[in-house]
Order: structure tokens, then sequence, then C-alpha cells
């Protein structure tokens, strides 16, 4: 089950020149493009580890697309992300993030389903690959 | 759809690399072998795009260069204007330069060089790096130095990204052929080699006047007089850095000439006066009386 988080998660996986193109968007915005990574899909995660700083003053792409594929080299079988934070005030968050990176195999999540006071029901959701400790788990 | 034929002159006056060559001609004095390198790598860069678009064979050619030449012949200038030549021709996506020396890339500790390296070659990405006096880099008499370690990371990158930045080291020249002679790898990465000729009496007068007037002061004939009588004697002192020389002494003349005016007008001056420079101002330097100034 392909993960659909963040920006173009329905669209086929970004090329590197794609990468590039929308980047640069952010950087030509004022914006401090990072790269993150992460072996738990759950859309709860919020915080994934950070590879490298915050690159406040590349002006160029080039620069995030090689961290890109340093990260690749290293966490190929994780998520990694490129997200876009807006510091100006009033926005202080992230405008744009979105997936750039995934496992070859991504196994999905179980629903489960519990029954509490008054026979409602409770979900949740957990994935099938964090039954395995953190680092092994695709 | 394939393009049959393709204007040379046109693609000269549209990329805006023309202005550019003009401005490079107009503003930098002497330097003629420069220029005409210059003149020459636009030419090849246009010609390059141009087979690219009619659909013959072509390679991005490699675009590092070494700027040797004495201190103050205008490498950094040059380069900047070829950062912005590059950028003009499309070979750069930016164009900002980022100057760099030998403490901006090798670290204090192990593990310290490489990401101090790479970030500044991220910085650079999309335009020029600049690396001044690149030859202390290497220091073949400490083996343990990390210099070697920021080389290595620069060879590679500059042969893996050959599309998004172009280096251009920089230093004097006999250093520089050492630095080369022990770094083979760098020698056969940088396709062009540009030597800076030291610049000659007129030249430099020439300079100071230019420099002169974009601060609103100018020579009387006497004071001109001086001042060549003053470069002559000054080339031959050790320490002559070319431009640098020359803005330095004229820094110093406009010191003298605002001493002097205090002195003798009981405060009274006009636009005149404050823009004149007389023999006076030239004469009190301590070269004329054997001394060195810097």
């Amino acid at each position: 089950m392909k993960l659909r988080q963040g920006t173009f998660s329905f669209l086929p996986d970004l090329t590197d020149s794609e990468i590039h193109t929308q980047v640069q968007y952010c950087i030509d915005n004022g914006w401090a493009v990072s790269v993150e990574y992460t072996d738990d899909p759950h859309p709860r995660n919020t915080y994934w580890e950070m590879w490298g700083h915050p690159m406040f003053d590349n002006p160029d792409a080039a620069a995030v697309v090689f961290e890109v594929n340093e990260c690749r080299k290293q966490f190929g079988d994780s998520y990694i992300r490129v997200i876009a934070f807006d510091s100006s005030h009033g926005w202080e968050s992230i405008k744009l993030s979105f997936i750039v990176n995934r496992p070859k195999d991504e196994p999905g999540f179980h629903v489960s389903r519990e029954e509490v006071k008054g026979r409602s029901i409770r979900y949740s959701i957990k994935s099938y690959a964090t039954d395995k400790p953190e680092g092994r788990r695709y | 759809m394939t393009i049959k034929k393709i204007d040379l002159h046109a693609e000269l006056i549209e990329t805006g690399v023309e202005q550019v060559l003009i401005d490079l001609d107009k503003s930098l004095i002497g330097l003629e072998p420069v220029k005409t390198r210059i003149r020459e790598t636009a030419a090849l860069l246009l010609v390059e795009k141009a087979r690219e678009k009619i659909g013959l064979a072509h390679e991005t050619p490699t675009l590092h260069m070494s700027f040797s030449g004495n201190p103050g012949t205008g490498k950094t200038t040059v380069a900047l204007r070829m950062a912005e030549l590059l950028h003009r021709l499309g070979y750069v996506r930016k164009g900002h330069l980022v100057t760099v020396t030998r403490d901006d890339l090798v670290g204090q500790y192990i593990g310290h060089t490489a990401p101090k390296t790479k970030e500044v070659l991220k910085k650079a990405m999309g335009g020029v790096l600049f690396i001044d006096e690149a030859y202390y880099l290497y220091r073949p008499e400490n083996e343990r130095d990390y210099g070697q370690e920021a080389i290595e990371i620069l060879l590679q990158v500059m042969e893996n990204n050959r599309d998004d930045l172009v280096v251009i080291l920089a230093g004097y020249k006999n250093r520089m052929n050492t630095f080369f002679e022990s770094n083979p790898g760098f020698r056969s990465r940088i396709a062009h080699h540009i030597e800076f000729p030291d610049y000659s009496t007129p030249e430099l007068l020439d300079i100071g006047s230019s420099m002169l007037d974009q601060l609103n002061y100018h020579f009387t004939k006497a004071a001109k007089n001086a001042f060549i009588e003053y470069i002559n004697l000054r080339k031959e002192q050790p320490h002559f850095a070319n431009a640098r020389s020359i803005r330095n002494a004229l820094d110093r003349v406009r010191l003298r000439q605002a001493n002097r005016l205090f002195k003798e007008n009981n405060g009274l001056v006009d636009a005149e006066k404050l823009s004149t420079l007389e023999e006076a101002d030239i004469r009190e330097s301590r070269v004329f009386s054997g001394g060195i100034d810097n």
C-alpha cells in the first residue's frame, strides 16, 4: 500500500529533476528547505529524523537534490521527505512537504477496532512494518 | 523538428553575452590575454549551444578554471564577471560567486572537514566557487593535514556535479604550478589555465584615475606626474600588489589632502578644493624618501 502523505503523493514518484524544480520554487519563495527520513510511516509521526541542517543559504536546488541522494545512499529503504519552512511572521510553519523516497515494499496498515462503553467503537491504525524494532523495519 | 540555421551573432546579443563582454572591455584596464581567453571561452560555449540546437554531437565542456597571477591583478573581479557570463550563457543556473579560502573548507579536527567542505560546495551550487590561494589546501609538510580530505571531496564534486557548479582556483603563479604538480587530479580536471599579467605603469595610472573618477577626485597635472614617479618607485619595492597597492596609495593621498585642507584654508573650502589632489599630497609619501608603503 503506497503511503499517501504530503503534497504530490497521489502522483507518480517525482524524478530528480522534478524534485529540483519544486525545491527551487521553495527557495525562490525564501523558505528554508530540509531533508528528513523515518521508518515509521504512521500519519501522526510528525517529527522525522533530520538529515543534516535545514539549508538556509543555498540559492540553488541542486544542493538539496544532492543531499536527497546522499540520504538515499544511507537510508534507501526508508521514507525520505523534503520540507520547506516559511519563517515569515504569521506563518512560521511548514509550507510544503513531499515524499521523495519510499521503501521498496510497503506493507500498509492494520486497522484495530476496540469496543468501548455503550458499544461504540474506537478505531486505531498501526503499520505492519512497526512490529519490528526501529532500523529493522523495511 | 530540427533547426537548420542559427545566427551566432543574434545569439550573442540575445543572451546578453555581448553586453558582458563590452562591460569587461570597458571596465577592466589592460589584461589583454585574459580578455582574449574569456572571449574564446564565450565563443566556444555559444558554438556548443548552437550545435546542441541543431542536433550535432555536443558535450558540456569542462569549465573549471585556474587563475594565476600576482596579487592585485584582478583575479576576483574577473571571477565575478565570469560567473555572470556563464549565467548568461546558461551554464550555471544562478550565477552567484562564492569566495572561499582554506579556512572555509578545512576543518580543525577529524570529521570536521567533510561536512564543512560539502556545506561550501552546496552553497556554491548553481554558481561559481572561487577558491583564493588554493595552494594552501595542500600542505605536504604535515601528513596529517586535513587539506587533503578537502581536496578529495572537491575533486569528486568537480567531476560528478559538473553541471551544478564551476570551480575557479586562484593564486600566485609559481605556487599554483607546484600545487598542480603535487595534485595531478586537479590539473587534468581544469581545462582553462588563465594567466594574469602584471600591469604596466600607464595601465596602473589609468586604474588610479578611474578609481579617483568614481570618488569624484582628480589630480592636478603636477600631481599626475608625481604619481607616475610614485608608481615607478613603488613597483621596484617588495610587496607590490598592483591595483591593490594603487588603491591603498590613493587612500593615503586622500588622507594627506584632508589634512592639508585643514591646515591651509582656515576651514573654507569649495567643491573644487575638496576634489583636487595636489603634488604635495603625493610627494609626502615615504616611497620618495626610500621608505616602504603597503
